[in-house]
C-alpha cells in the first residue's frame, strides 16, 4: 500500500490532534452541513457529505492531511459549482454555499490544534449564517445543538484529560451553555437594537408559496394543501366569530377573461364609516410580498405600511423576515358609500368576446328583478346553493369561456371558481363588483389565546357595491359549502387533500404544537426595537432609550459576574468542625499579626501566640489544651465539648 | 510627598498582588493556589474568537435577526463562563512536595512534583519549569505526581527555579496561571573528571582479610534475637539444647580505598573534587569499599549507593 503515504502529517512543530477532537470536529461540520441543506442544491450537499465521510474514513485509516494536488482541484471545483449554481459568489445563498463548502474542505487539511480552532470558529459563523435563512425555533435549537460538538472539540484539544466516551464529551459543553443561558438571555433582551441598519440587507427574492397579485381559477390548489402557518393573530378583547374572520389581502379589479389582476392604486384610501373597531396584532410569516393581510377593513395602519385606495395594507418593502404589526379594523362598516365614476366603470369592466351564456343569464336576471341589485345578488347565491354546485379541490379543467363552462357544465370548483364566476355575473348584471383574496378562518388556540391562520386558509370572495351600503362582502363559496366559512378549509375539503398526513388527530396535534412557534415568534423573533423600547412599561417607564438599556445591560453583567465569581470562589468546606474552629482562631490571631507558619503545629503556634499576647496568655493556653485534648484524647470528640470549644473561639478577642 | 505616595502605592500593591511581589520571594511548601495568586488573560485564540463574536453581533443586529443575536449572546456568555472554569481549574491546587533526584552538574535533574487537589476535578493543567512543560490531570480528591527535569550547570546547592502552573481549560480561550517559588534547593553533585590515574592503594595491611557478611557458610553460632528464621540450622539445632544459626561470611576481595583530599594538594580546587568524584564513581561501579577524607569531614569506609550518595553530597557541599 504505497499511496496512503501521500497523507503527510504536520510539518509545523505542533503535534497532531487526537482522534476524538477530529471526530467531534467532523460531527460539527456534519451539523453545519445538515442545517444548511435546505438552502443548498441537493447535489452539492450530497457531494459535500460524501467528502466529509471520505475524509473521516481516510484519517481513521491513514492519518495525515490531504496533499495539495488533491485539495486545490477540489477548491476550484467548489468555486465552479457555486458559480454554476448561482451565477455569482456574492450574496446570501452563494455565500453560504461557499462557506459550507470551504469548511468541509478545511477538514481535509485539519491536523493540528490550530486547524481545529480555526475550523470551530468558522463553523460557529456558518451556524449563525443558517439562521439568516430560517429563524424558526427548530432551526435555532438545531444551531444551538451544533454548538455542542464545536465546543466539545475545543475541549478535546486539551492535554491530560480524564478519559470519557464521545457522548460524555458533549455533556460538559451542554452544561456550559446551560449555565450561560441566563446571561445570554438578559444580554439578548438588553442589547440595544439598531433603529436603522448600518448597511442594507441584501434582498433576495425567493419563490415562496402564498397569495399573489393574480388569481385565476385553479391557482390556489397548491396553497390549499399547504398547511404552513401564514399569520398568527392575537386580539385585544374577544376574537371575532368564525364567520367574520375574513383577512383581506388583495383587491382585484382587472379581468381579462381568464385571470384577475391586482392593480396598485395609490390614491387616497376610500372613505369608511366604521360602526365598531377591533384591535389586534398579527405576526406574519415572510412571503416576499408587500401586501399585509388585515381583518376586514383596516382603519389605522402600522408604522411600516400604508393604506391603498382599496384599503389594503401595503408595506414599505417586501416582507422577507417574520413581521409583527398591529392594526385596528372595522367589522361593521360602510365602505365607500359614494362610488366615483371611474371606479364604477372599472367595477363593471368585462372583456369582450368571453362567456356569452353568463352574460345572457345576468341580463335575464336584471330584467327579472329590475333595479333591485340586492335581489340579483341573492338570486346568484341561491343558484349556487340549489343548482347542484359542488366544492372540490380537483375540479375539471375549464375552456375558453371559463365561466360559461363552470356555471353551465362542470359546476365544481373551490373558492376561486365561485368568487370569479359570481363577480363576472354581477358585472354582467351591471353591479360593480371585484374579487378579493386573503385568508378566511383559522384555528383558535385557547391555550395561546391566538388565531393560527395557515396557507391552506387562503380564500377568495367578492365585494359588490350596493347603493347606500357601499362595498358589501359576498362569499359565494359559503352558499355552496357553509362549512368552509364556519369550520375552515380542512373541514370543507373533507378527505380530498388526502393521506394520513391530514388525519384529524395529526392536524389537531399540529395546531396545538403551533403555540410553541407562536411564542417563539412573539417572544424572540418579534422582539424588535419597538418592543424593546416598551420593555420597562410595567415599571412606569414609557420609552426605554439606548442609554437606559446600556445601563441595564451593565447592571445585568455585573450581577451575573458576581454570581459567577461567587461560584468560582466557592469551595467545599471541610467537615472537620474542630479544624474549622482552629482556622477561625488562626484568622483572629492573624489580624494581630500572629500568623501561623507552615512548619508550626497547633501547640507551637498557640504557645508562640501566648507569648506574643501576654494579656491573653491564660485564655490561649486554655484553648490550646482544649484543642489538643479534643484532637488526641478521643476517637470522636464529644459534641458538647466541641461546642464549648467553638464558643470559646468565638468569644476570643485578641 | 510624591515619594511617600509612591511608597504607599507599592505597599498597597504588595498587599493586593502578592503573586507579583511578595510571593516572588521563596515560600515554603505546601503552596496552595487561591484567588490572590491566579491570573487570567485571553489567549490569542480568545482574542480572535472575540473578534468573530463582535462581527456576528453586528451582523445579527444589522439584519435584525433575533435568533442569530440570541445565538451570539449564548456563545459570548459561554466564552465568559469558560473564564471562570479556567480559574476553578487552578483554584485549590496544592503543591505538597518536590522530590529532587540526584544529578551531576551539567546533566538534567529530575524533579517529582506532588500536586494535590481539594476535592475537585482538575484537567489539562500544565507545569512549566525551566522551559520544560508537562500536562497532568487530577481526579476529584486525588493527587498527581509530575516528573520534570531541570538543567544544572554547577555543583552545590541549587535553588529550584520558579514554577508556573497554568491551564487553557476548557476551551482554550483564556489562560490562567500562577507562579510558585518554593523555598527548596537541591544538591547537585560535582562532575567527575574524564580520565586520570587510579586511586592510590594503601600499601600496609594489604593481606589482612576481614570477615564480611557474605554468601559462604562459615560457622554455626548461638541464636541471637533478630536473626532471620531462615538462617537457623534446624537439623543441627535439634541435636543441641539451643538454637544454632548459620553464620554467613565472605572474605573481602580488596582493601577499602582511602580517598583523601590532602593527597591531591598539587591540584586545583575543582579538579580535586572532580578526581575524587571519579574515584567514588569507580568504587561504586566496582562495588569497592571506600572512605572519603575531606578538609572538614570524613566519611568512614562503606559501599553501596547510600554511601556513594553521602560521599557525593559531601563533595558537592564543599565550598
Amino acid at each position: 500500500m504505497k499511496w496512503p503515504f501521500v497523507f503527510r502529517r504536520t510539518h509545523t512543530g505542533e503535534p497532531p490532534i487526537n482522534d476524538r477532537a477530529f471526530d467531534l470536529l467532523c460531527l460539527t461540520m456534519a451539523m453545519v452541513l445538515g442545517l444548511h441543506t435546505p438552502q443548498l442544491p441537493v447535489w452539492l450537499s450530497g457531494a459535500l457529505a460524501l467528502t466529509l465521510g471520505l475524509r473521516w474514513w481516510q484519517r481513521r485509516h491513514w492519518p495525515g492531511r490531504m496533499p495539495a494536488y488533491l485539495k486545490l482541484p477540489l477548491l476550484g471545483l467548489l468555486t465552479a459549482a457555486v458559480i454554476f449554481q448561482y451565477q455569482s459568489i456574492f450574496g446570501r445563498e452563494p455565500g453560504a454555499a461557499l462557506a459550507v463548502g470551504l469548511l468541509i474542505l478545511k477538514l481535509l487539511e485539519t491536523e493540528t490544534p490550530r486547524d481545529v480552532r480555526v475550523g470551530v470558529a468558522f463553523a460557529c459563523f456558518a451556524l449563525m449564517a443558517a439562521l439568516l435563512f430560517n429563524q424558526s425555533m427548530l432551526v435555532t435549537i438545531g444551531v444551538a445543538l451544533g454548538l455542542l460538538p464545536a465546543l466539545a472539540s475545543l475541549r478535546a484539544l486539551q492535554p491530560a484529560r480524564l478519559p470519557s466516551t464521545l457522548q460524555h464529551e458533549l455533556l460538559p459543553a451542554l452544561g456550559l451553555l446551560a449555565v450561560s443561558l441566563p446571561l445570554a438571555l438578559s444580554a439578548f433582551v438588553l442589547v440595544p437594537r439598531l433603529s436603522s441598519p448600518l448597511w442594507a440587507a441584501p434582498s433576495t427574492p425567493q419563490a415562496r408559496i402564498g397569495l399573489s397579485e393574480q388569481m385565476s381559477p385553479g391557482d390556489f390548489v397548491d396553497l390549499l394543501t399547504d398547511d404552513r402557518p401564514a399569520l398568527r393573530v392575537s386580539f385585544d378583547g374577544s376574537q371575532p366569530a368564525p364567520a367574520q374572520r375574513y383577512f383581506r389581502a388583495y383587491v382585484m379589479w382587472r379581468y381579462d377573461g381568464r385571470r384577475w389582476d391586482h392593480v396598485g392604486d395609490t390614491r387616497e384610501p376610500a372613505t369608511v364609516e366604521a360602526q365598531d373597531a377591533i384591535t389586534y396584532r398579527i405576526s406574519m410569516e415572510p412571503n416576499n410580498q408587500r401586501v399585509l393581510p388585515a381583518l376586514d377593513v383596516p382603519l389605522a395602519t402600522p408604522a411600516q405600511a400604508k393604506l391603498s385606495a382599496d384599503r389594503e395594507l401595503v408595506a414599505d418593502k417586501p416582507v422577507n423576515e417574520p413581521l409583527n404589526y398591529s392594526v385596528r379594523s372595522a367589522l361593521h362598516y360602510r365602505l365607500q358609500p359614494m362610488l366615483d365614476n371611474p371606479s364604477q366603470q372599472r367595477g363593471l369592466q368585462l372583456p369582450a368576446g368571453f362567456n356569452p351564456r353568463t352574460r345572457a343569464l345576468a341580463t335575464q336576471w336584471r330584467q327579472r328583478f329590475g333595479k333591485d341589485d340586492a335581489a340579483i345578488v341573492q338570486q346568484a347565491l341561491t343558484m349556487f346553493h340549489n343548482d347542484n354546485f359542488s366544492y372540490t379541490l380537483s375540479p375539471a379543467a375549464l375552456g375558453h369561456d371559463a365561466m360559461d363552462d363552470f356555471l353551465f357544465t362542470t359546476r365544481e370548483g373551490f373558492c376561486e371558481h365561485y368568487a370569479s364566476a359570481f363577480t363576472v355575473l354581477m358585472r354582467a348584471a351591471g353591479i360593480p363588483a371585484r374579487v378579493v383574496t386573503g385568508y378566511q378562518g383559522g384555528y383558535w388556540s385557547t391555550l395561546g389565546d391566538y388565531l393560527l391562520v395557515r396557507q391552506s386558509d387562503a380564500h377568495a370572495w367578492s365585494e359588490v357595491w350596493l347603493s347606500g351600503r357601499g362595498w358589501v362582502r359576498v362569499d359565494p363559496t359559503a352558499a355552496v359549502r357553509p362549512e368552509r366559512v364556519n369550520l375552515g378549509a380542512t373541514a370543507a375539503a373533507g378527505d380530498q387533500t388526502g393521506g394520513w398526513y391530514r388525519s384529524p388527530w395529526l392536524q389537531n396535534l399540529r395546531n396545538r404544537w403551533d403555540i410553541v412557534n407562536h411564542w417563539w415568534n412573539e417572544g424572540v423573533i418579534g422582539f424588535d426595537a419597538m418592543r424593546q423600547r416598551g420593555l420597562l412599561t410595567p415599571f412606569g417607564v414609557r420609552d426605554t432609550d439606548a442609554s437606559t438599556l446600556n445601563l441595564l445591560l451593565a447592571v445585568a453583567c455585573v450581577l451575573f459576574a458576581c454570581i459567577g465569581l461567587a461560584w468560582a470562589l466557592w469551595r467545599k468546606r471541610g467537615n472537620d468542625t474542630l479544624l474549622l474552629a482552629l482556622r477561625a482562631l488562626e484568622r483572629k490571631l492573624g489580624r494581630v499579626k500572629v500568623l501561623r507558619r507552615h512548619s508550626e503545629g497547633p501547640q507551637h503556634y498557640l504557645r508562640r501566640a501566648a507569648r506574643a499576647l501576654p494579656h491573653k496568655r491564660d485564655e490561649l493556653e486554655q484553648l490550646m489544651e482544649n484543642y489538643l485534648d479534643l484532637r488526641y484524647a478521643y476517637d470522636e470528640p464529644p459534641a458538647d465539648l466541641l461546642k464549648a470549644f467553638r464558643q470559646a473561639v468565638k468569644r476570643f478577642r485578641p | 510627598m510624591k515619594r511617600e505616595a509612591l511608597r504607599r502605592m507599592q505597599l498597597w500593591a504588595e498587599q493586593r498582588l502578592p503573586a507579583l511581589t511578595r510571593y516572588r520571594r521563596p515560600e515554603s511548601l505546601p503552596i496552595e493556589l487561591h484567588r490572590r495568586r491566579i491570573y487570567i488573560v485571553p489567549t490569542g485564540f480568545g482574542f480572535g474568537f472575540t473578534l468573530l463574536l463582535v462581527i456576528m453581533l453586528v451582523g445579527a443586529l444589522n439584519y435584525a435577526n433575533n435568533a442569530a443575536l440570541l445565538l451570539t449572546c449564548l456563545l459570548g456568555a459561554a466564552s465568559t463562563a469558560s473564564m471562570l472554569v479556567a480559574f476553578r481549574n487552578l483554584d485549590g491546587l496544592r503543591l505538597i512536595t518536590i522530590q529532587a533526584g540526584h544529578a551531576v552538574a551539567g546533566q538534567p535533574l529530575t524533579l517529582q512534583l506532588h500536586v494535590e487537589s481539594a476535592g475537585r476535578l482538575h484537567q489539562a493543567v500544565y507545569v512549566t519549569i525551566d522551559g520544560q512543560t508537562q500536562a497532568f490531570a487530577i481526579a476529584a480528591d486525588g493527587n498527581s505526581r509530575v516528573v520534570l527535569a531541570v538543567t544544572t550547570t554547577r555543583r552545590g546547592w541549587q535553588p529550584l527555579p520558579r514554577i508556573k502552573l497554568w491551564t487553557n481549560w476548557p476551551l482554550g480561550l483564556f489562560r490562567a496561571w500562577s507562579w510558585l517559588y518554593p523555598q527548596q534547593s537541591s544538591l547537585v553533585w560535582p562532575q567527575a573528571e574524564v580520565g586520570g590515574p587510579p586511586p592510590p592503594l594503601p600499601a600496609d595491611d594489604l593481606h589482612r582479610r576481614r570477615l564480611h557478611h557474605g554468601e559462604d557458610l562459615a560457622a554455626l553460632r548461638d541464636y541471637r534475637a533478630g536473626d532471620p528464621l531462615r538462617h537457623i540450622a534446624w537439623k543441627v539445632s535439634a541435636r543441641h539444647h539451643s538454637l544454632l544459626v548459620k553464620d554467613f561470611e565472605q572474605p573481602e576481595g580488596h582493601q577499602a580505598w582511602q580517598l583523601d583530599w590532602r593527597l591531591l594538594s598539587a591540584m586545583d580546587h575543582e579538579a580535586r573534587i572532580a578526581r575524587l568524584a571519579r574515584w567514588l564513581g569507580e568504587a561504586e561501579a566496582k562495588g569497592q569499599r571506600s572512605s572519603l577524607w575531606l578538609p572538614d569531614e570524613e566519611i568512614a569506609p562503606g559501599s553501596g549507593f547510600a554511601h556513594y550518595a553521602s560521599c557525593m553530597n559531601a563533595l558537592a557541599r564543599l565550598p
